[in-house]
């Protein structure tokens, strides 16, 4: 008996063990990060990061400001979300509200494709279609804008808004729909005045995850956005992200130089940004009993 | 009324173009790469080694290099993912502790590919040395679909009823008998489920593999797990964005893009027709 309690005391050890891997990995994460930047407070200084300019390969100065790739990232995302949003919520709307059920049933798992589309196919479709349709389009020098980026991204964060809103969507409880159907309103407007109202923190977590899945993905920008380090809120400008920045540079760094801290700032403030914007959706989204506890 | 309820179609008829053009969209690119991509793939592209740094030849050692990968990332998260989710939703109560796992897995789900790779050239290349290698490669995307493979093994053993559990423990058994024998065999399609869907997002996964485990060109094909690997998407990457002659070679970009996507779907494809089966299979 005492044997048998023993063997099941070792098997639920080695069960919560595993469980708490996830645990282990995000702090190893976070304290890998810290420890690759680290040394870069003592030289070239924390102050450096937050330069207006970017050049860590030069002769003369090597400058490390993340200003940039912040400013350049902080774009792609805003445009990109704008881009996505009505897609991702009056799709959501129309797959639970207004489509037969023959209809949901092809458009929910075809939509889904494209989140299993890997993002370097999507960068390279961009690359050879959308970059010159867009250069075309504006009459630009080149299709390698912040546009043509955010475009493939809000392609990207358009399964994610769509299947989270539609999830809030359906949790709003059918009474506030049939009260606002029997006081005579009409089913569109039951849908955009009773509906959706209800569900609008759901539907706001499911873009603030969008969001994040966006400011994260790093091939398709770094092979459309033309990877000009520039502070430019223009859409038609070349810019970089952090993504990219970290992609591109990290091949040709030696390992412990100055550059090579610099990129792991990069990849702090990246981990930072997503980590808010998830936490905040999280939130939201447990609140509303979407997620379990 | 009547010009109401035209008003209203009106605007049922613009949400619907909406939806469908986003379907328009998926459509339009798998449509170019597969009519692109089909006039390239032939048997030598397939089983080929590329030459004239990809120009030319095949692309046999990434379609082998990705597959390793993949084998080497399901072979360490599958186990672990499973586990994991049994203590979930088997051992698990409400406590500090259990929120805690639930955040980090939450947290891990949404870190960004590239700070995946960063981690993993920092604890695998690095500080372990294991260099640029399969295993550092591996072990970073295991970490990576880790999340997937927890949330759906959870969602898989939860479906199995109560019931299963409390019958066999009425018969005298252990919960781990009751869990071995009687919830997963039930559990274990379901779990496959998120191993397939995990091996998908691995499969197509470029940025992770950058830092960690990706070549170029390899003169020979990896022998052991501490060499470099070429892959699929990195493959395409470069073929596209660095090569000189990038224009003129866009049948091998087509080609290289088309094996990939028709790889990823095809693996989701099969998660989600698995999916549908067992849910039909084991209705409680």
């Amino acid at each position: 008996m005492n044997k048998q309690r023993l063997k099941a005391k070792i098997i639920k050890y080695f069960l919560q063990s595993c469980g708490s891997l996830s645990i282990i990995i995000v702090l190893l994460i976070f304290l890998f990060l810290f420890k690759e930047a680290f040394p870069f407070i003592g030289s070239p200084g924390i102050g450096e990061l937050f330069h207006n300019i970017w050049n860590p390969v030069s002769f003369q100065k090597e400058e490390f400001g993340l200003v940039p790739l912040i400013t350049g990232s902080i774009l792609v995302t805003l445009l990109a979300t704008i881009i996505a949003i009505p897609f991702g919520i009056i799709g959501a709307v129309y797959i639970s509200e207004v489509a037969t059920a023959k209809e949901r049933e092809f458009l929910k798992p075809f939509i889904e494709i494209l989140a299993g589309i890997p993002s370097v196919v999507l960068g390279f479709f961009g690359l050879v279609v959308i970059a010159p349709l867009i250069k075309q389009l504006f009459d630009l020098n080149t299709g390698l804008t912040a546009l043509t980026g955010a475009v493939l991204l809000a392609f990207m964060a358009i399964p994610t808004i769509m299947s989270i809103s539609e999830d809030a969507i359906k949790s709003v409880p059918s009474a506030y729909k049939e009260a606002s159907l029997a006081l005579g309103a009409s089913k569109l407007e039951t849908i955009w005045k009773v509906v959706v109202p209800a569900a609008l923190s759901g539907i706001v977590a499911s873009v603030m995850l969008g969001m994040g899945r966006v400011v994260g993905e790093t091939m398709t920008v770094m092979m459309v956005t033309g990877n000009a380090p520039v502070i430019s809120m223009n859409p038609f400008s070349s810019v970089r992200t952090m993504t990219a920045t970290i992609a591109a540079e990290m091949g040709e760094v030696t390992i412990g130089s100055h550059h090579y801290m610099a990129l792991f700032w990069v990849g702090i403030v990246l981990m930072l940004m997503t980590f808010i914007l998830n936490l905040i959706s999280y939130r939201v989204l447990k609140k509303y009993g979407m997620i379990d506890k | 009324m009547g010009s109401k309820r035209t008003g209203e179609k009106l605007i049922y008829w613009i949400m619907r173009g909406i939806t469908y053009l986003v379907v328009i969209f998926i459509a339009y690119i798998l449509i170019d790469i597969l009519l692109n991509g089909l006039p390239a793939i032939s048997w030598e592209f397939l089983t080929g080694d590329p030459k004239k740094s990809g120009a030319e030849g095949g692309i046999f050692p990434a379609i082998l290099g990705t597959l390793f990968l993949v084998i080497g990332t399901i072979l360490v998260a599958l186990p672990l993912g499973m586990f994991s989710a049994i203590y979930l939703t088997e051992y698990a109560k409400q406590s500090k502790f259990t929120q805690t796992i639930r955040m980090a897995i939450v947290t891990l789900a949404g870190v960004p590919s590239i700070v995946f790779g960063l981690f993993g050239l920092g604890l695998f290349v690095v500080a372990l040395d294991f260099g640029s290698s399969m295993l550092a490669g591996s072990l970073t995307l295991a970490c990576m679909i880790l999340p997937t493979i927890i949330v759906a093994s959870e969602e898989a053993l939860k479906a199995v009823p109560k019931y299963m559990r409390e019958g066999s423990l009425a018969l005298g058994a252990t919960k781990w008998e009751t869990i071995y024998k009687n919830v997963l065999p039930y559990a274990l399609p379901g779990m496959l489920t998120g191993a397939i869907l995990g091996i998908g997002r691995a499969a197509g996964e470029t940025a992770p593999i950058l830092l960690t485990a990706a070549a170029f060109f390899l003169p020979e094909l990896p022998s052991s797990v501490y060499d470099q690997v070429m892959a699929l998407p990195y493959h395409l990457y470069i073929l596209a964005t660095q090569h000189p002659e990038a224009q003129k070679i866009l049948p091998m970009q087509y080609g290289t893009a088309l094996v990939l996507l028709f790889l990823v779907i095809g693996l989701n494809f099969v998660a989600i027709v698995l999916r549908i089966k067992v849910r039909k299979k084991y209705k409680w």
